[in-house]
């Protein structure tokens, strides 16, 4: 694996770059990251799909017509209730917390393997790429009853990782 | 034995066309030569994208289920363990049920849904145990329960290829790379960005060279490939995995379709041949329609606004439903496909299905059986 990890891929591997996130209709911008947790959409193509849409409860997220839209976000109907990190079939949201305590973030991830880590576990905090960045601890474990199979992990990170970690590796 | 509609086939489109038209009253025979119904639904644990009409967001598994159960509602009559080997003139289905008897079934509407099959590519050692289809693998994982190995290298980055490798992952293997010959990642991104996490690299612009190791794979050889498609000499790379998974493509599982005489015409956006066919998905043979991916390959969303189509079609022209009713129930599904047929990846499809519809009004009147 670290071998192909190696080969040059043309800087198309897969990965949105985070000045690209930064400017999606789905992501918030800098302020409303302060005021609690809000969801983050890292949803990049026009693929006719609209379930966010359909399970926020608060009205925040719309996709409208046509189907292709990408998903917009109004962060200030936005609650972080976290429903539409289980319905994503692209798993591409995610619900950040950013002042979660003065040095830590907290960020919820959708996590569909089947070794579930315990609340408390410590495990290292990985990248859109897979690469481990930095220290980060298990706060909750939402698991899947009903929510269509897809557990949530919540992991606090060192705050100047709240845009970086998308998973974890333990 | 005179049925309304014989269905061969099971998948999507098959069992949504099924419980459409027996809603209706329509007398409904389904065949497949599986001895379960559902098709490739029930090996796709992955939500699904679309809209809540598309019941997007569940599982797949779960719309098999889902659909399986409306079946039970409604009086749909099934022939399992049974492979469909011609379909005669006189509309006789001509069948063979696994060790047990051979015979017909006369269907006053036949419909045509046998799905895709998975492509294969060929490479030295390309028949060693350990080459498989990333469908095969999904097989194995999902109704097997067998974990087909535990080094993988998935070649192709297609959304199959994308999903399979995340499904291996799930079931516990390692994915040592998923690589393409091509420039750009075929799939979603969303699916790509979900290995990615996981650690999986995603290689472009390489290909598989050969598989070593006896009896079975040991280790690959890949390498890069210029834009034209030609091995980059020196560039050859040893990857150790004792599985191979091709997904390099379905085409429309089509043989059927020539052993009825169907008019065909080459799609390379469909991956293969397929029958030329109308909006309302009739063939060139009069009450020969088509749904599902041997129509073109697409995906299980798609297959069952399609078997919806045929089934309403079908309700209709036995007189079960009224022409306005069913006209408004047509619109409905057109729209409905319309929107799945959209966006950068969908648009390409909805080309493609314009043009046959045009090929099919150009070929003038339909062969009457």
């Amino acid at each position: 694996m670290y071998i192909l990890n190696k080969l040059p891929n043309d800087g198309n591997d897969g990965i949105l770059s985070l000045e690209r996130i930064r400017r999606l209709p789905g992501y918030p911008d800098e302020s409303s990251f302060e005021k609690g947790p809000v969801v983050v959409i890292e949803c990049d193509e026009d693929i006719p799909c609209n379930p966010c849409e359909d399970i926020c409860p608060s009205g925040a997220i719309t996709v409208g017509e046509p189907i292709t839209n990408l998903p917009r976000v109004d962060i200030r109907k936005c609650n972080g209730c976290c429903l539409c990190i289980t319905i994503c079939p692209g798993l591409c949201m995610f619900v950040v917390y950013k002042n979660f305590s003065d040095t830590e973030s907290l960020i919820y991830i959708p996590w569909e393997l089947s070794l579930l880590p315990e609340k408390g576990t410590v495990a290292e905090g990985c990248n859109r790429r897979g690469e481990q960045v930095c220290r980060v601890r298990v706060e909750k474990v939402i698991k899947a009853k009903k929510l269509q199979k897809t557990s949530i992990i919540a992991v606090s990170v060192p705050k100047k990782y709240f845009e970086i970690v998308r998973s974890i590796s333990y | 034995m005179n049925n309304q509609l014989v269905i061969i086939g099971a998948g999507p489109a098959g069992l949504s066309a099924a419980i459409e038209a027996a809603r209706y009253g329509v007398k409904v025979l389904v065949i497949d030569e599986n001895d379960k119904p559902g098709g490739q639904l029930f090996l796709q644990t992955h939500k699904f994208f679309g809209s809540r009409h598309h019941m997007a967001g569940v599982r797949g598994f779960q719309i098999g289920e889902n659909i399986l159960k409306q079946t039970e509602n409604y009086n749909v009559e099934f022939l399992l363990n049974t492979v469909v080997w011609g379909i005669y003139p006189d509309r006789r289905v001509a069948f063979a049920e696994e060790g047990k008897k051979k015979g017909f079934v006369f269907g006053e509407n036949i419909l045509i849904a046998t799905g895709a099959l998975e492509k294969a590519f060929n490479f030295k050692g390309w028949t060693k145990p350990g080459v498989m289809g990333a469908g095969a693998a999904q097989y194995m994982m999902h109704v097997n329960r067998v974990l087909p190995g535990k080094k993988v290298l998935m070649v192709g980055s297609g959304n199959v290829g994308l999903i399979v490798s995340y499904q291996l992952v799930q079931a516990g293997s390692e994915v040592v790379g998923v690589i393409d010959s091509l420039p750009k990642i075929g799939g979603y991104q969303v699916h790509a960005g979900k290995i990615r996490r996981l650690g999986v690299p995603i290689i472009t612009s390489h290909s598989i060279v050969e598989a070593f190791g006896f009896p079975c794979v040991e280790s690959a050889v890949i390498a890069r490939v210029d834009d034209r498609g030609k091995i980059v000499p020196g560039s050859e790379m040893e990857v150790v995995c004792d599985l191979i998974c091709l997904a390099v493509g379905l085409r429309p599982f089509n043989e059927l379709c020539w052993a009825t005489d169907l008019e065909m015409r080459y799609s390379k956006e469909f991956g293969g041949f397929v029958p030329i066919h109308n909006e309302e998905l009739e063939t060139t043979h009069e009450g020969v329609y088509l749904a599902g991916d041997v129509s073109g390959t697409e995906e299980a969303s798609t297959a069952m606004e399609e078997g919806r189509l045929v089934g309403v079609v079908v309700a209709e022209k036995m007189k079960l439903i009224e022409k306005r009713r069913a006209g408004e129930l047509k619109k409905e599904v057109y729209e409905r496909l319309r929107s799945l047929r959209s966006g950068t990846f969908g648009e390409k499809r909805a080309r493609e299905k314009e043009d046959i519809f045009r090929d099919f009004a150009s070929r003038g009147t339909q062969c009457i059986f």
